[in-house]
């Protein structure tokens, strides 16, 4: 599964860092860095209750 | 600006070119009346032929255009001649002087893409508005064509930012997917192509894709109008074969080695490279891209002798920051406060313990925007701190160097110009 964040969309409220650290870090502003857009298999639920719980649906996922 | 000059080059696009406009009489005189070949036939010329895009991205453009033709039905033509390169004027003088070959251009591309409307999208407030309006009072267009005038901010020609801005929105660039090839004005499939692009198949379609093979680089072929500035001598707009010599070029626009330590190749998004080194350079997207710059929209700045690198690029990269969208966390606090830090360097407000904040945000802010905004604007003052390292290490000491008191000299805005994009 690929993520990715719609930084238009994205508004730091760091909730994806919070439930995806395994894979995202924020900047010193706060805003999200991924480890890179192709997810492990294993963090595939995680990701998927992130975007669910990002409160501007900037978390993109795409594929399987 | 000096716009003709006297060429050993064979020139094509400017080829018509004395002083003024090229009326369409004279257009039809020397390039005959517009080619009444059907599109497919138009598009196998132009994927033939090798061109490849002149706004910057240096992509195929009859690739982009069959990307577009493939989805069928009702589709846009956008030509683009913004410029919102401050350092650039070949798409003004392009327009101002030969307007018949975009607008060609513009009917070509629209029969190859199955487009029924059209849009020609200029930098508000530009000279080339008032010979477009006469060029286009002269001829009947098949398919319409809307000229428009856009706000003046760096990022609102990027291709998305102006697909945004014509359907209503602000001239910002937008997340993708989807792009303006799959959903653009008026969610239909858009071509976005360049003028000089457009006016290069206007040549195509009448000379054919062996002909506009026979100059220029084997893999990038024909020619290209770069836009090159000097010592007092803003914005000279050459037509040059791709794969000339970049010192060729200078040498040509009148700069003498030794007048120049450093030149900027490519724009505000291009690189600062060593004079000796872009000299011997063949201007190509592959050639430049593998010493580690990029080609552009055919911008080169040399930059004069005991003039401040470093100062020069935390001016434009203030100009930069200050004309990041505001749409996307990274860019619009990260440009700024590298912005700010190159400003101190200057200035002697500098602490040197500042430095490693300075290189963590050079490596965090490319690649996290919606557009290359962040990406064009890191690489560029990256390259500054590379190209000027000397200086660089003289301005961390706190000893910033002479050049700092000279008048500044990269064209930018009057400071005063704050970005608009409706």
């Amino acid at each position: 599964m690929r993520i990715r964040i719609n930084p238009i969309e994205c508004q730091a409220h760091g909730i994806c860092a919070e439930m995806l650290p395994e894979w995202i870090d924020v900047d010193e502003w706060g805003y999200p860095i991924l480890d890179g857009e192709e997810l492990p298999a294993q963090l595939v639920a995680h990701a998927k209750r992130a975007a669910k719980a990002c409160p501007t649906l900037a978390v993109i996922l795409s594929g399987r | 600006m000096s716009s003709t000059t006297t060429s050993k080059w064979e020139r094509r696009l400017l080829s018509g070119v004395q002083n003024g406009r090229v009326a369409l009489a004279e257009h039809e005189a020397q390039w005959g009346p517009l080619p009444t070949t059907g599109g497919a036939d138009l598009l196998a010329q132009v994927q033939a032929s090798g061109l490849l895009g002149r706004g910057g991205a240096g992509f195929p453009a009859g690739r982009k255009m069959l990307t577009v033709a493939v989805g069928g039905g009702k589709t846009v033509v956008v030509a683009n001649g913004a410029e919102g390169e401050p350092a650039s004027a070949k798409d003004r003088m392009l327009l101002t002087r030969a307007p018949h070959l975009v607008l060609d251009g513009i009917q070509l591309a629209a029969r190859i893409v199955g487009a029924t409307e059209a849009y020609l999208v200029v930098h508000a407030g530009s000279r080339s508005t008032d010979a477009v309006y006469v060029a286009m009072s002269e001829r009947r267009n098949r398919v319409p064509v809307q000229l428009r005038e856009l706000p003046t901010a760096y990022v609102a020609s990027e291709e998305s930012a102006v697909v945004h801005w014509l359907n209503g929105g602000d001239a910002k660039p937008t997340f993708t997917p989807p792009r303006p090839f799959e959903r653009g004005v008026h969610g239909r499939p858009t071509l976005v192509h360049n003028v000089e692009t457009l006016a290069h198949v206007a040549t195509i379609a009448r000379h054919g894709s062996d002909w506009f093979r026979a100059t220029g680089d084997a893999d990038e072929p024909g020619t290209l109008l770069v836009t090159v500035t000097c010592d007092g001598v803003p914005g000279q707009v050459a037509e040059v074969p791709t794969g000339t010599p970049i010192g060729d070029i200078l040498t040509r626009a009148g700069i003498e080695p030794g007048d120049t330590d450093a030149v900027l190749v490519g724009g505000y998004f291009g690189t600062w490279l060593p004079a000796d080194l872009a000299a011997q350079l063949p201007l190509s997207h592959h050639a430049l891209r593998a010493a580690g710059g990029g080609l552009g929209a055919g911008v080169l700045v040399a930059l004069p002798a005991g003039r401040c690198g470093i100062r020069e690029t935390a001016r434009v990269a203030a100009y930069l920051a200050a004309h990041n969208a505001g749409q996307c966390g990274p860019c619009l606090n990260g440009l700024p406060a590298i912005a700010g830090a190159l400003q101190r360097l200057c200035t002697g407000e500098w602490d040197d313990r500042w430095w490693p904040a300075l290189e963590r945000w050079m490596s965090v802010v490319p690649g996290r925007g919606a557009c290359r905004h962040p990406d064009g604007a890191v690489r560029f003052i990256a390259s500054g701190l590379s190209v000027f390292a000397a200086d660089l290490a003289a301005h961390r000491a706190g000893r910033p160097c002479a050049g700092v008191t000279q008048p500044a000299f990269l064209p930018l805005p009057a400071a005063t110009s704050r970005p608009s994009w409706r």
